[in-house]
């Protein structure tokens, strides 16, 4: 492998000083002279006819500028883009005639201060009507349910069925076929930072500032879209650092009603969501999705075809949402080598506040239901789980592989992976804790999952599931600068939300230039100085935002080169760089020094090379390794260029009295091909894990069946803390992407893609004594007990230590 | 609604501040707006996140669930009061950069302020406590991980320091 110099090794993050001085600047820390606050009037009904607001109560309170109603504010913006085909499902950040979720946004008021602006909230008075509702995605889909947009004439965002490969005959065919259900709650990432976003008109210029939160790609356009503004009007500043996103921090909604309102009124107007509507009426809850599974296989444990039916409820309306179905289609069958895949989703729509963006984009809940399938497989054979995933691994001699659905697998060693993590934890010692706690009476569990992350793709699931909306373009750039005194400056084109995208940049540059990193500045752009970028979305800034800046590097390495041959006069292939400067071969005392280099290039235009640019500065722009193609007629195509791999166990005992799990050993096995900064990757992927962890067991946003939602504070939305998460150790193993600069995959949703489906393993391994199984998360505590419960009552000798002996392996 | 305004007098940071507050004016707020110290934030509003934590006489509190008033006459210690007298990075704020125990860096300052009380309290804390004291502070980023790291790191070598 090739050795690096800066690459891969442990090196100090470049953000993390402004950090741990809390001089860090977040968008509550932007503080505008004359700065106005927004508060919200939000619905109290999941489905209502607005009979009137009166708003005259609220404009007297003291403190308060205006208060925007819907009837306004939709009058004089657009709806918000809409991905899939349903041009009748509009939208707008305020309601105007009807609301459609309860949380949903009716009013605005803007006050001096957020305080007083929520004072005045109070007095808006919003008459409604109710109207009836659904909450259930399955009632949705009935021919008499109500509909959510009456316009759109369903409630069915996106239905299609996909068969790739002879799955009829496969099932046929296979010695055994299995069904079951598993469901996947409606969680998300839940930032600790709220969404915020602070706009500022000048009619001088004619152009609207904002500073934002956000992790959104096309963020201006649709911003200025929407505003009924010439995209050159709205200047995104990038240069604000985001607390925290992981996908959901795409407060387009937000932006376009703080900028109606600072053009509108005349002065700067910032939101902050508070905690409630961030949680209820931010529009950034995750996948809420039903998954109807078949498996046929045979008696060896071979895996011969699939059926995934998904019900998505993406709540009461879609921006991207529907896309998070589509994603899942670059790595249908996971790591395992499956001939025939039939995929059938519904994307539907509910009465519930709207889906965002999640971290894996729907790929986590869609490895959580083919692992279950595993380990189903393996239960109904009576083999071992870990035996049933390596039968069915692609093995690592048959890469670059192709999959039914037409995506093509860059590399990976699954079983080495694998192996590797079981080594790490000591297999056969867990599995002897284990049996000697069933012994004892105790429910234990062993957890297992392999599972895959695509990364760094474009974004045709939009064209795959939408053929009018033909996006195949997904490109990053980077803008590399030295200046006069010889010092690196890297311009990136996007806000960052943890991801460390500052030090990623500065070590690709050293690596390039041969320049220590820790002299190299990066600096952010704004959206009209910016370079062309899709923000960090889908695992993709390593390979992508990594890859510009290694090639605006080369450029510049390359024109250095450039300078000192000519100097010499001789030909590039005489002399060698190093360092940063560039010597003659065989003649090193014949140099010329980086800044020598520099001075040339700035100020002696008498000796730069013929055709030269002067100054020294270039920009990379380019899209994804394996470019952008238009899926076949059976739906075949390649978003992702890399695919990472990760293979988790984990150790569970369960409290049989009170259904209390507690996560014990916790061992992942990571291959993200090489790595650029180890520490940012790690933590990342122990993130990830408690990411997982959370969806598994503890994080629900719940529903009444008045469609209200019962957890929208941290008391009852449960976030992993440190006594929830276990120690984890990460095992890391190197295939490098034969696609990528340097080998890298990326790796930002790294351990959530697995740890789910570790846990619902390892639940379901616990359980699996008593007869019973969970495959429906959040495996809350009270859903393990009422499942313990009910064998109970069927079996009262499962009673007190009858619940143990019963040992784990023959 | 005019609201009778009170006066504070706070000690923050080691610098005697004082101020006319609403009595309803959440101490995060007046050292967010009025004092422009806005390292401490804001994640939930109810208690739960920590992410507002301060020291209030030393020990950590929420910021978010204090009135001002209710601070008069007390001590506060934001993260802005942990550096160095002379503005270089304390142990601990250098060990959270040495263990990477942070990204986004929002609940950072909570995470330091619950570890500052900690070691103030305990300098050879087993895991299990440094895990129980920033039990209270929530972080989507880090899994904890490398933060348990780095307050193991900075009790390692303030003893170290300590010891001749």
């Amino acid at each position: 492998m090739t050795s690096f110099r800066y690459i891969g090794t442990r090196r100090r993050a470049k953000e993390h000083p402004r950090f741990v001085s809390g001089r860090g600047r977040y968008v509550a820390d932007v503080a505008l002279p004359g700065m106005k606050h927004v508060a919200l009037v939000a619905s109290p009904h999941a489905a209502g006819r607005i009979v009137s607001v009166a708003t005259g109560a609220a404009l007297a309170a003291p403190g308060v500028v205006y208060v925007l109603t819907g009837e306004e504010f939709c009058a004089n913006t657009d709806s918000l883009l809409i991905g899939v085909d349903a041009p009748k499902v509009t939208r707008w950040a305020l309601a105007r005639d009807v609301v459609r979720y309860a949380g949903e946004w009716v009013a605005a008021v803007v006050a001096d201060t957020r305080a007083l602006a929520e004072d005045a909230a109070e007095l808006v008075e919003v008459e409604y009507d109710p109207l009836p509702h659904v909450i259930d995605p399955e009632a949705a889909l009935q021919p008499d349910a109500p509909l959510v947009h009456p316009a759109h004439g369903s409630n069915v965002l996106y239905h299609r069925r996909f068969v790739w490969g002879p799955v009829e005959e496969a099932f046929a065919k296979a010695q055994h076929t299995l069904a079951f259900r598993a469901a996947w709650g409606r969680s998300a990432t839940v930032p600790i930072e709220t969404f915020g976003v602070a706009a500022q008109w000048n009619p001088g210029t004619e152009l609207l500032d904002v500073w934002a939160s956000i992790q959104m790609p096309k963020y201006p356009d649709q911003t200025a879209r929407a505003l009924r503004l010439p995209g050159n009007a709205v200047r995104v500043h990038y240069d604000v650092d985001v607390g925290g996103s992981y996908g959901v921090k795409r407060g387009i909604k937000h932006t376009v009603l703080v900028g109606y309102l600072a053009k509108r009124l005349g002065v700067p107007v910032r939101l902050i969501e508070d905690r409630l509507e961030n949680m209820r009426g931010g529009d950034m809850q995750g996948p809420d999705r039903l998954f109807d599974m078949q498996v046929a296989f045979d008696g060896d444990g071979t895996i011969r075809a699939l059926r995934i039916r998904a019900v998505d409820d993406v709540g009461a309306y879609a921006g991207r949402s529907p896309f998070q179905l589509g994603k899942p289609v670059t790595a249908i069958c996971g790591p395992y080598r499956i001939p025939a895949v039939e995929y059938e989703p519904t994307s539907v729509m509910t009465n519930k506040t709207p889906q965002e963006a999640v971290r894996g984009f729907g790929q986590s809940p869609t490895n959580f239901a083919i692992e279950r399938a595993i380990d189903r497989v393996a239960r109904h054979l009576g083999m071992d789980r870990i035996d049933v995933r390596k039968q069915n691994f692609i093995g690592p001699a048959e890469f670059p592989y192709t999959i039914p659905s037409g995506s093509t697998y860059d590399s990976g060693d699954y079983h080495t992976v694998l192996g590797k993590a079981l080594a790490a934890v000591d297999y056969p010692a867990l599995v002897r804790a284990c049996d000697a706690a069933r012994r004892a009476g105790r429910l234990a569990g062993i957890g297992i999952s392999t599972c895959l992350e695509p990364s760094g793709g474009n974004s045709a699931f939009e064209v795959l599931m939408n053929p009018k909306n033909e996006n195949t373009t997904w490109m990053d750039s980077c803008l590399v600068r030295i200046d006069l005194a010889g010092s690196i400056t890297g311009v990136i084109n996007n806000s960052s939300s943890g991801q460390g995208h500052e030090s990623l940049v500065a070590t690709v540059l050293g690596e390039v230039l041969e320049r220590d990193p820790a002299t190299i500045r990066v600096v952010r752009a704004d959206s009209l100085t910016a370079l062309p970028s899709n923000s960090p979305v889908g695992s993709r800034m390593a390979i992508m935002l990594g890859g510009a800046a290694a090639g605006a590097a080369k450029e510049i390495r390359e024109t250095l080169v450039a300078i000192a041959a000519h100097n010499f006069e001789c030909s590039r292939e005489d002399v060698e760089y190093r360092d940063g400067n560039v010597s003659l071969k065989g003649a090193p005392e014949k140099k010329l020094t980086w800044d020598q280099l520099v001075e040339i290039a700035h100020r002696k235009f008498h000796r730069l090379p013929p055709g030269k640019e002067p100054g020294l500065q270039a920009k990379f722009v380019w899209e994804v390794p394996t470019g952008g193609g238009i899926p076949t007629a059976e739906g075949r195509i390649q978003i992702y260029p890399c695919y990472a791999f990760e293979a988790h166990i984990v150790y569970v005992e369960i409290d049989p009295d009170t259904g209390k799990p507690s996560l014990g050993r916790y061992v992942c096995g990571h291959d993200c091909g090489v790595m650029i900064n180890p520490d940012i990757v790690h933590g990342m992927t122990y993130g990830g894990i408690a990411h997982g962890i959370g969806a598994a067991l503890y994080e629900k946003f719940s529903y009444t069946r008045d469609g209200q939602l019962a957890s929208g504070t941290f008391m009852d939305y449960l976030i992993p803390g440190a006594m929830e998460v276990p120690v984890i150790a990460i095992v890391d193993h190197c295939t490098p992407s034969p696609l990528t600069t340097f080998g890298q995959k990326g790796s930002g949703e790294a351990g959530y893609l697995g740890a789910p489906a570790a846990i619902a393993s390892a639940i379901n391994d616990a359980l699996e004594p008593l007869g019973t199984a969970i495959d429906t998360l959040p495996m809350t505590h009270l859903a393990i007990w009422q499942a313990i419960a009910a064998v109970r009552q069927r079996r009262p000798e499962a009673e007190g230590r009858a619940l143990g002996s019963f040992p784990k392996h023959s | 609604m005019s609201e009778t305004l009170h006066t504070v007098a706070i000690e923050v940071n080691g610098k005697p501040c004082s101020g006319a507050v609403p009595p309803r004016l959440s101490l995060v707020d007046w050292l967010r707006e009025e004092l422009r110290l806005t390292g401490t934030h804001i994640g939930c509003e109810h208690g739960i996140c920590g992410a507002c934590s301060i020291l209030l006489d030393g020990e950590p509190v929420r910021s978010c669930l204090m009135y001002t008033v209710q601070a008069h006459g007390h001590r506060v210690t934001t993260v802005e009061g942990l550096a160095r007298p002379d503005g270089s990075l304390s142990v601990l704020q250098d060990s959270f950069c040495e263990t990477h125990g942070l990204q986004c860096g929002y609940c950072t300052s909570g995470m330091l302020i619950a570890a500052q009380a900690l070691l103030a309290a305990n300098p050879d804390p087993t895991v299990e406590q440094i895990r129980d004291a920033i039990g209270g502070n929530l972080c989507r980023c880090t899994g904890y991980q490398q933060i348990v790291q780095a307050v193991q790191l900075a009790a390692r070598r303030t003893r170290e320091a300590a010891s001749p």
